[in-house]
């Protein structure tokens, strides 16, 4: 973890909103780059999705002298998910947590990520083995921030109030928070609905109220879905959707959090 | 062992009359567990009046398993059973609010903890860790064995009584929860399990996951739901399939299990679970009602056809 600079978590309490569709876009759009190395590391060990939403399943890793290998989506961008450990995509990772904390212990101590500009960390959903294990795993090394991902109802703002508790309970500094699926406009009439309405403020007002930034709300486009079964990003498919102008709005503002709050080791580099 | 995990004076743990003692796991020093202060006597079978086990169950987050869970009680409830659902989601335990028992408490009988009745008629019984916690906004930062002492608690101490089906909500995996519960219920002979998808590869993937779970566990799998299957546009009725589509119905044939059905995106149910509604009673015009109809019909099909479980 020595040669990381900025070590971003992507977090929610609740599942399906799109955690892993936005690690792996904050990946993309940082890696675009190609001065910035990107690593982004899944430690889903029950459903590791990123393999899948990069277009890199059925990669396998490789051992070397100095490590693991990770996956190269591009020069700039590497992978390492429990999913390239699997020979099949019908295998199951049927593991306790003990387990699983190992797993998680070994991509970070080692995966010879080299020097990386940012590693974004996609996470399950809850706040369980895998979030105390990289919490903890990750302590001595300062995680410069964490990404919360919700959808705009109570149902997803009730678990993600737990996953901001938790955050202030293990001293965790937020970055902010990202709403997806905010909106959906028919590809036919043009109208707006709301598929998941928010009928408690949506995550403005959960922001408002905790004091914590909302970096943007992120209207549904069924491209995403469809770039993401494909392994391909969304940003270049289609450069001109909303969701992509929200996209890349969050991803400047993640890269200007993270050059205002100096890692842990550029600040040991400036003083030394 | 860090303090994360909690201790005795953490404000995670459950305000029902117990408290954490350390337990050494072997080579790894103590872990905190929750034990009963007052030694409960292990009630005579707490899961004797229930006659069919479901477990819904998905390897991804968010596919609707406690939406189904949900609207799967009330439309049993609505053709005359008593229903339970058991919630061993811990972390983000969705039960209460959707079928509007939040800020319910749970009290002591004799044969255990008594659930929580949606109604006067105690046609559908409640239990959760929603109920347990002092405030709602609060985490429940346990690892695994933590849960999986709480979870075999859930189905060995609640007082379920006499109930035509069990529903048991899971959180998204194939870990320690599952694994508690399906271990716990062995010797219930559940019905099955009910798998959740949307029409997207990438749930798909985690799901086909799911199923080797199953198989490895030795759990029927009763069918398989796809959820989310297209969003029929309120102002001119085109029909977009948001989070594409076929996926379900592949994975079933694949698998070679029965699906039983595809239910669209539906504003009016998602509202129906903030507020926790009634939807089945209250919205059958709405998009969802009738494939949510139909997969409750074909449980109870399932429930009274001879075979395993």
């Amino acid at each position: 973890m020595k040669t990381v600079k900025h070590k971003i978590l992507v977090l929610s309490g609740k599942g399906g909103v799109g955690k892993s569709t936005l690690s792996a876009h904050l990946a993309h759009g940082l890696a675009e780059d190609e001065n910035t190395q990107v690593a982004l590391l899944d430690i889903d060990i029950c459903g590791p999705s990123v393999p899948k939403i990069m277009g890199l399943e059925g990669e396998q890793v490789h051992q070397s002298g100095s490590g693991w290998s990770p996956v190269y989506v591009e020069d700039n961008l590497g992978v390492m998910s429990v999913g390239f450990l699997l020979s099949s995509p019908d295998d199951a990772v049927i593991w306790r947590g003990p387990r699983k904390n190992g797993m998680i212990k070994q991509f970070l101590r080692d995966v010879d990520w080299g020097e990386v500009d940012y590693l974004i960390v996609d996470t399950p959903p809850g706040t369980s083995d895998e979030h105390l294990s990289v919490v903890q795993y990750l302590s001595a090394a300062n995680i410069d921030g964490v990404v919360i991902v919700t959808t705009p109802q109570e149902v997803s703002l009730q678990d993600v109030r737990k996953e901001i508790n938790f955050c202030h309970k293990v001293k965790l500094p937020l970055i902010g928070v990202v709403e997806n699926m905010s909106s959906f406009v028919c590809p036919r009439c043009k109208k707006e609905s709301q598929i998941f309405p928010p009928t408690t403020g949506g995550a403005e007002a959960m922001c408002q109220d905790l004091q914590i930034p909302l970096l943007g709300r992120v209207p549904l486009d069924p491209q995403i879905g469809k770039s993401c079964d494909k392994g391909q990003s969304f940003l270049t498919d289609a450069p001109d959707s909303p969701a992509t102008l929200a996209y890349r709005s969050i991803i400047q503002r993640v890269r200007a959090f993270c050059h205002r709050h100096p890692s842990h080791e550029e600040e040991q580099r400036s003083t030394s | 062992m860090p303090a994360l995990c909690g201790g005795p004076r953490s404000q995670t743990t459950p305000r029902l009359p117990w408290t954490c003692s350390p337990r050494p796991i072997s080579g790894r020093g103590a872990c905190w567990v929750p034990v009963p202060t007052a030694p409960v006597p292990p009630a005579p079978g707490n899961l004797s009046g229930v006659r069919h086990i479901l477990l819904v169950l998905s390897g991804k987050g968010g596919v609707g398993k406690s939406t189904l869970c949900a609207q799967l009680a009330l439309a049993l409830r609505h053709e005359g059973k008593k229903v339970g659902v058991l919630d061993v989601d811990l972390c983000g335990p969705s039960v209460p609010r959707m079928l509007g028992a939040q800020g319910s408490a749970v009290h002591q009988c004799d044969s255990g903890w008594v659930p929580v009745y949606m109604d006067q008629e105690q046609s559908v019984a409640l239990m959760s860790v929603g109920f347990l916690l002092e405030k709602p906004d609060e985490a429940l930062v346990w690892r695994g064995p933590k849960k999986n002492a709480l979870i075999q608690q859930f189905v060995s101490d609640v007082a379920w009584g006499e109930l035509d089906f069990l529903v048991v909500d899971t959180p998204p995996g194939t870990s320690d929860e599952h694994l508690s519960v399906v271990e716990a219920l062995r010797s219930h002979q559940p019905l099955g399990a009910l798998l959740v998808t949307t029409p997207q590869a990438v749930a798909v993937g985690d799901v086909r996951r799911e199923l080797t779970f199953c198989r490895k566990t030795g759990l029927r799998v009763v069918g398989v739901v796809e959820n989310m299957s297209g969003f029929a546009c309120p102002h001119c009725s085109e029909c977009t399939n948001v989070f594409s589509t076929g996926g379900g119905e592949e994975l079933a044939r694949h698998a070679g299990v029965p699906f039983l059905g595809s239910v669209p995106l539906d504003p009016q149910l998602a509202r129906s679970l903030e507020e926790g509604g009634d939807f089945m009673r209250d919205f059958p015009g709405s998009p969802a009602y009738p494939a949510l109809a139909a997969i409750a019909r074909k449980i109870l099909d399932a429930a009274q056809a001879p075979g395993p479980g």
